[in-house]
């Protein structure tokens, strides 16, 4: 009987010790997956909708990050099928230099001269959602971006009654954007211009149109992007066509090159979205590029 | 007598629960470190989640790669969307025991210096890694260092050849957790 006792409790030390034994790595990696879990009460906000802060002429949802400045150089030639003289429309080249820089991670401004009309520009973006998942669902972005250009070229008639309220125009937009998987981005920029002179009487100072766009990558640092605006017909500007522009982006390191065919010459809101005056299906196809290069300048976070 | 050596089984089958505990915590400190001529690289997650028991010596991690903080927004951008892809391989982990778990007491402060084996997950690739660490024991918390190396082609994290100057091609990886008894 003390026999059968002894054994009977040596075995159950044993298996006693058995079980903890096997309960110990199970209940470890259950306990790490269980507190990982709680990342469910975490919101992951989505970064790099774009890979940089303008689609191809437009903005993007995107900002730069705080105290970073983000230097733009913009080139747009002349027409493509000049042919080889005019270097495929290489020779006649408008640019413009600009600024971007972030305030906070959701203010942004920026100024810019551009060579064609003399223009000034400057704007502001403010992020106003930004789209995230977890503990909270958002399912876009959404930017807001005032601009103000002013033309300093010196008026074709001096001796008339030119005022320099004429030299501007105004744009707001709204873009409201989307990173639908890891590949593909859309944007919808619906936008009002307001220009304080305009060539004809009949002309429209006030212009609506609403732009859509997006981003489909073709490797980790190289996307192809379309954007197109349309200007509703009842303030189009006379011998005016919709802007349509398509490129890619190459991303190294700390530049973002954007090489695209557009049939737009200007760079700002009025010029490109309002006032461009070539054609596609006329063949009016315009070479351009924008290079990105971002400096960390302010303080680190 | 029947009753008594059945109190004592009791008693002696029970001691065996409270002796095994674990070590939990959820700030653990992770950092990386990179160094080359024209620029260093480095980022500070605070928010390891890690385990250990004792009993058995096993000790696990796992980290969300996107809690790494990096000075410049634009390199915590690309570490994650180009480098890490962190959409498709959210966390990294480390899952071993301390092979001389023996030498430490638990229960008494001190430092010990250990070995730790086991199999270190980043970027869904799994490689064998034996690392020195020091376990220090203080007033009943349990704190873990270890400072190691890896390289990036054991991971399969690609770094295209125009930026191979910015950064190393070995990664130094420091350890840093505070334990609670759980």
């Amino acid at each position: 009987m003390k026999f059968i006792k002894v054994i009977s409790f040596l075995y159950l030390l044993i298996a006693s010790t058995q079980t903890f034994a096997q309960d110990s790595t199970a209940s470890l990696l259950s306990i790490l997956e269980k507190e990982m879990e709680q990342s469910k009460d975490v919101t992951i906000y989505t970064t790099a909708t774009f890979k940089t802060t303008r689609l191809i002429n437009g903005h993007s949802v995107e900002n730069v990050g705080k105290g970073v400045l983000d230097v733009k150089v913009s080139h747009r030639f002349g027409n493509v099928s000049e042919g080889l003289y005019e270097l495929f429309g290489l020779d006649k080249a408008s640019m413009r230099a600009g600024f971007d820089y972030g305030i906070t991670k959701n203010i942004m401004i920026g100024v810019g001269r551009s060579t064609f009309q003399k223009t000034y520009d400057g704007f502001i973006k403010v992020k106003i959602l930004q789209q995230s998942r977890g503990k909270k669902n958002m399912p876009i972005t959404l930017s807001y971006v005032p601009t103000l250009a002013i033309k300093t070229i010196h008026y074709e008639d001096p001796k008339v009654d030119n005022h320099f309220s004429s030299r501007l125009s105004y744009s707001h937009q709204l873009i409201i954007g989307r990173k639908f998987s890891d590949k593909t981005s859309l944007q919808l920029m619906p936008v009002f211009i307001h220009q304080n002179l305009v060539t004809l009487a009949r002309e429209s100072n006030d212009i609506f149109a609403i732009g859509i766009g997006g981003r489909q990558k073709l490797s980790k640092r190289i996307s192809f992007n379309a954007e197109y605006y349309y200007v509703l017909p009842a303030t189009k500007l006379n011998g005016t066509s919709n802007s349509l522009s398509i490129g890619f982006d190459i991303e190294t390191g700390g530049h973002v090159f954007q090489l695209h065919f557009t049939n737009s010459q200007g760079m700002n809101e009025r010029t490109f979205i309002a006032d461009t005056k070539g054609k596609w299906d006329k063949g009016d196809i315009y070479f351009g590029f924008n290079i990105s290069r971002v400096f960390t300048v302010g303080k680190k976070h | 007598m029947k009753t008594i050596t059945f109190i004592l089984i009791a008693i002696l089958t029970c001691t065996q629960v409270i002796h095994a505990q674990s070590y939990l915590t959820k700030n653990g400190k992770i950092s990386f470190f990179s160094r080359t001529d024209i620029e260093n690289i480095d980022a500070v997650n605070n928010q390891a989640v890690s385990v250990i028991t004792p009993q058995t010596g096993s000790i696990a991690f796992s980290v969300l790669i996107t809690g790494f903080l990096f000075k410049k927004a634009l390199m915590q951008e690309h570490f994650n969307e180009n480098y890490m892809e962190s959409a498709k391989y959210p966390k990294a982990s480390f899952k071993g025991t301390i092979t001389d778990v023996s030498k430490v007491n638990f229960t008494t402060d001190g430092s010990y210096n250990v070995t730790v084996a086991g199999d270190l997950n980043i970027h869904n690739v799994s490689n064998k890694v034996i690392v020195p660490a020091v376990i220090v024991v203080k007033g009943g918390k349990v704190s873990a260092n270890a400072t190691f190396k890896v390289k990036l082609e054991d991971y399969k994290i690609s770094v295209p050849k125009i930026v191979e100057g910015n950064i190393s091609k070995t990664i130094e990886i420091k350890v840093d957790c505070n334990y609670n008894p759980k």
